[in-house]
């Protein structure tokens, strides 16, 4: 087993990640506030991901961990995705078939939503 | 030991001349000495004493049930209390019996001796999941004592939140907090197992108990978050009356259903994966060989634990999914199979031509064996979705679940409990009434539980308190089998209690096994070796050509 | 292998072992921290695709400047916690202590305009229940809900986060940390950041991508 050596990743290192995500955050901020169609999602979403990327792998050491470390940081996200991947390869596909619902309520077993919840 | 080839090669300082005190003595006898303790020894024999109490309440509600169940009319108790009985029985035994039994039991216990270790990584982390544990069955307790639930185990939507006025949001809360105890259980072993092997003990030396633990761990850590969050929102829905599985109000229950079974699929690897890991200890051990295809026993529990969260579709297939999900989650069902399936060849492989003792664990072992391939072919059935939507919900599927976990995880537990007893408690326990037992209650179970595959083939439902006369036959069987199999059940407490005092003491390696837990005392030291095994030899070295005393009780 | 130290706990040969696997078990627990969100996450992306109107129509009445203030406030906390770490690698008692205050006190501003925030929440109506905005289409409750939910459970996790702190900032005033033994200030760092990831995204989910139908 490599034994693990300890980053010490210097303050320097540490200030311009931060300003890169205040200006990311930035950007962020300034593209919702045009309409952009699809791609405010998409840019909103990326922008994300850079961001984690940047603390996982500089705030949080993954890049200077060991090997091990770095599967023990993607398993959850990996696992995350297999959850989301599978789930929506239910609803992506729904209706795809003809006679078959796409929303569960649309068989009549139960009332479709109406404006006045009868709680 | 003389043929064994001992595993270790302890270095050549010579042994204190002073025994060791065992885990019992040192620290003391008070109460105060087990409930914070740290040790990870003590930590797995109070987990013993939960286990078998919420054991005990499940087993009265199938009791219950099965009586009910002897007439075809609903005559003994309403539909509304049965309701509650199968709720009460399926609710504590996946919780708070299966989950923790072969985890938190045998493995709090074995899991540092194997790898050669003081402790686990984070005894205190250990010592709170017993409580989280105890503090969630607790509330279940509360739930089942004060007006129960009768939403079944799984809690369906809309039904546990806009419908049933029972104790849901209690059962949910017991079930999020003994969550919890579970991670930190899966977490300890994880990190133990990566961190804390004594010197020379590389991957490929670990017994296969630990890869199947491993493997276990991992669906501990990674699926019951997403059960803990989905309670959550039942609580949230049932207590707010936001809707976020409530139709009425937008939600999809079907999302629920996705949800659950993400845990819920994966939470039955759980529920046998330690069981297949004992029996992979035991098999090679009393048929005196070492294990046929070592590696690919291993890396089969790691691809069970992988495999088990691409198939959670397979409980949906009735429940409005799209039909292309469907098909992808059946042949993903299908893929499950292959690695099961090597096991089972590779135990079979394993006592061809070997010196089979039938001891008792042996005894269990090979019942395993036999229960699991049952449980597991008719899961093959069940994957298939023609097949599936012809016998969703009835009996059928109660046939195959129990096959696997009463039939397997429990046969299994039985079997670890019976192979570690004597290190656990130094005490050897009868023998013979061992066997009888083992024997009792693979006979009773197959009584139970096989008429069951019949009715539900024929169509009887599940959790109905009355059905069509035509079943009666069945049902009665059924019954009966179930007192065989409490006889069964009832005979191992009884004789294993009675060994702590009575037992002969036990040598250290009364089964001439391998493996760094019976090169110490029995019961071990409080830090389980005198001095730190250093392992040179690859595991299961047996010899099925020498003729071996193993020591009975 | 080094020689004995106060802080090196029984079951462990050495300080790096210890480090190592106090490193892995909070990272695995990390793991199950992103499971727990992650099954909001799906039912955020769910009904999101089956509800994209109300959801925009629910999400125009989301603050985005409390958002982005939090947002900066919880990036700069983590710059803080970072400079307590390295100070902590180097054995700087004053500055560790300096810093873990710092981090605690944005910490603490992120929860004070969350409160301002979600005051202003319930005077617009936006609790689902029976009280819920009218004009808002009933499936707007989704978004509303999981926006509670969310920022809820994100918040307790701050809370926690500020708690940890608390006491590594006791220990540290006690002197218990040197150059040698700072395990605990790495590990609740990894918790600090991640709360700071799982914000990231709540900002971007919540308050940017359903201002425009």
């Amino acid at each position: 087993m490599t034994p693990l050596t300890p980053p010490i990743v210097t303050r320097k290192t540490y200030f311009r990640v931060w300003i890169v995500l205040l200006l990311l955050l930035l950007l962020n901020w300034g593209l919702a506030q045009l309409d952009l169609g699809p791609f405010n999602l998409i840019a909103a979403l990326a922008i994300a991901f850079v961001q984690m990327l940047l603390m996982l792998l500089y705030l949080m050491h993954a890049r200077y961990n060991t090997p091990l470390t770095r599967i023990f940081v993607a398993a959850g996200f990996i696992w995350l995705v297999i959850m989301l991947d599978l789930t929506l390869s239910d609803y992506l596909t729904r209706g795809s078939v003809p006679g078959l619902m796409r929303k569960s309520w649309e068989h009549g077993a139960w009332p479709a939503p109406t404006k006045e919840p009868s709680h | 030991m003389n043929a064994t080839l001992p595993q270790t090669n302890t270095s050549e300082i010579p042994a204190p001349p002073r025994r060791l005190l065992t885990y019992f003595e040192e620290g003391g006898h008070t109460l105060g000495s087990w409930l914070l303790t740290t040790d990870h020894k003590r930590i797995g024999i109070l987990y013993l004493y939960s286990i078998v109490f919420f054991f005990t309440i499940a087993a009265i509600a199938a009791a219950l049930m099965r009586m009910e169940l002897v007439t075809p009319s609903g005559d003994m108790v309403t539909s509304e209390t049965y309701n509650k009985l199968f709720t009460i029985h399926g609710a504590t035994m996946v919780w708070f019996f299966l989950i923790p039994s072969i985890p938190s039991v045998l493995g709090n216990f074995v899991v540092p001796l194997m790898i050669g270790a003081r402790d686990l990584a984070f005894p205190r982390l250990n010592l709170l999941s017993w409580y989280l544990f105890n503090l969630g069955g607790l509330l279940a307790i509360y739930s089942i004592a004060f007006g129960g639930v009768d939403t079944g185990w799984t809690f369906y939507e809309p039904y546990s939140s806009a419908f049933s006025n029972t104790h849901v949001v209690t059962m949910v809360a017991g079930i999020f907090i003994a969550g919890f105890s579970s991670i930190l259980t899966g977490l300890n072993f994880i990190v133990s197992i990566h961190t804390l092997r004594a010197p020379g003990m590389t991957w490929f030396k670990l017994p296969l108990f630990l890869w199947s633990t491993y493997a276990t761990s991992i669906i501990l850590v990674l699926a019951t978050p997403v059960l803990a969050m989905t309670l959550v929102l039942v609580a949230a829905e049932k207590i707010w009356g936001v809707g976020i599985f409530d139709p009425r109000l937008g939600g999809d229950p079907v999302l629920f259903q996705h949800m659950f079974w993400f845990y819920s699929h994966p939470a039955v690897y759980i529920m046998i994966l330690p069981g297949m890991g004992v029996v992979s200890e035991v098999i090679p051990c009393f048929s005196r060989k070492p294990i046929f295809g070592y590696h690919f026993v291993a890396f089969s529990s790691v691809a069970i634990a992988l495999l088990g969260f691409f198939v959670w579709g397979h409980h949906m297939f009735v429940s409005s999914q799209s039909v292309y999900s469907a098909l992808v989650f059946s042949m993903a069902s299908y893929l499950v199979a292959v690695p099961s399936a090597i096991k089972v060849f590779n135990w079979t492989m394993t006592l061809y031509r070997g010196r089979i003792y039938l001891d008792t664990p042996m005894l269990y072992a090979l019942g395993f064996i036999g229960l699991f391939m049952m449980g597991g072919l008719t899961g093959l059935f069940l994957a298939a979705l023609g097949f599936n939507v012809h016998v969703h919900g009835t009996y059928f599927v109660v046939a195959h679940f129990h096959y696997i976990m009463v039939g397997g995880m429990v046969t299994g537990f039985l079997a670890g409990l019976h192979y570690w007893w004597p290190k656990i408690t130094g005490r050897l326990y009868p023998e013979s009434l061992g066997r009888l037992a083992a024997l009792i209650i693979f006979i009773g179970f197959n009584i139970t539980f096989f008429p069951q595959y019949v009715v539900g083939y024929l169509g009887m439902p599940r959790r109905y308190h009355a059905y069509a006369p035509e079943f009666q036959l069945y049902n009665v069987m059924s019954s009966a089998g179930a007192s065989i199999l409490g006889v069964g059940y009832l005979l191992p407490l009884i004789y294993l209690i009675w060994s702590l005092k009575h037992g002969k003491k036990a040598p250290p390696n009364p089964w001439k096994a391998t493996g760094l837990e019976w090169q110490t005392p029995s019961p071990p030291p409080k830090h389980n070796f005198a001095q730190t095994p250093i392992v040179t030899q690859e595991p299961y070295q047996y010899s099925p050509e020498i003729e071996e005393e193993l020591v009975h009780g | 292998m080094a020689e004995a130290h106060e802080s090196l706990a029984e079951q462990f040969d050495d300080m790096p072992q210890q480090l190592e696997a106090s490193t892995l078990g909070m990272w695995t627990f990390l793991a199950t921290e992103i499971l727990f969100f992650g099954a909001l996450f799906l039912s955020y992306i769910i009904y999101r695709h089956t509800y994209p109107e109300a959801f925009a129509e629910a999400g125009r009445q989301v603050k985005i400047l409390h958002g982005t203030v939090n947002t900066a406030l919880l990036l700069t906390s983590s710059l803080t916690m970072s400079f307590a770490i390295h100070a902590a690698q180097k054995g700087r008692n004053r500055p560790l202590l300096g810093f873990l205050f710092l981090t605690m006190f944005l910490g603490c501003c992120f929860l004070a305009v969350k409160g301002l925030e979600y005051k202003s929440d319930i005077d617009e109506h936006l609790v689902p229940g029976a009280h819920f905005a009218h004009e808002l289409p009933v499936q707007g409750q989704i978004f509303w809900f999981l926006y509670w939910l969310m920022t809820g459970v994100h918040s307790l996790h701050l809370v926690a986060g500020i708690g940890v702190l608390a006491v590594i900032a006791w220990l540290a005033w006690r002197r218990r940390f040197s150059e040698r033994y700072h395990n605990p200030v790495i590990i609740s760092g990894l918790y600090w950041h991640f709360v700071d990831v799982i914000w990231v995204w709540l900002y971007a989910l919540f308050y940017l991508i359903n201002r425009h139908a």
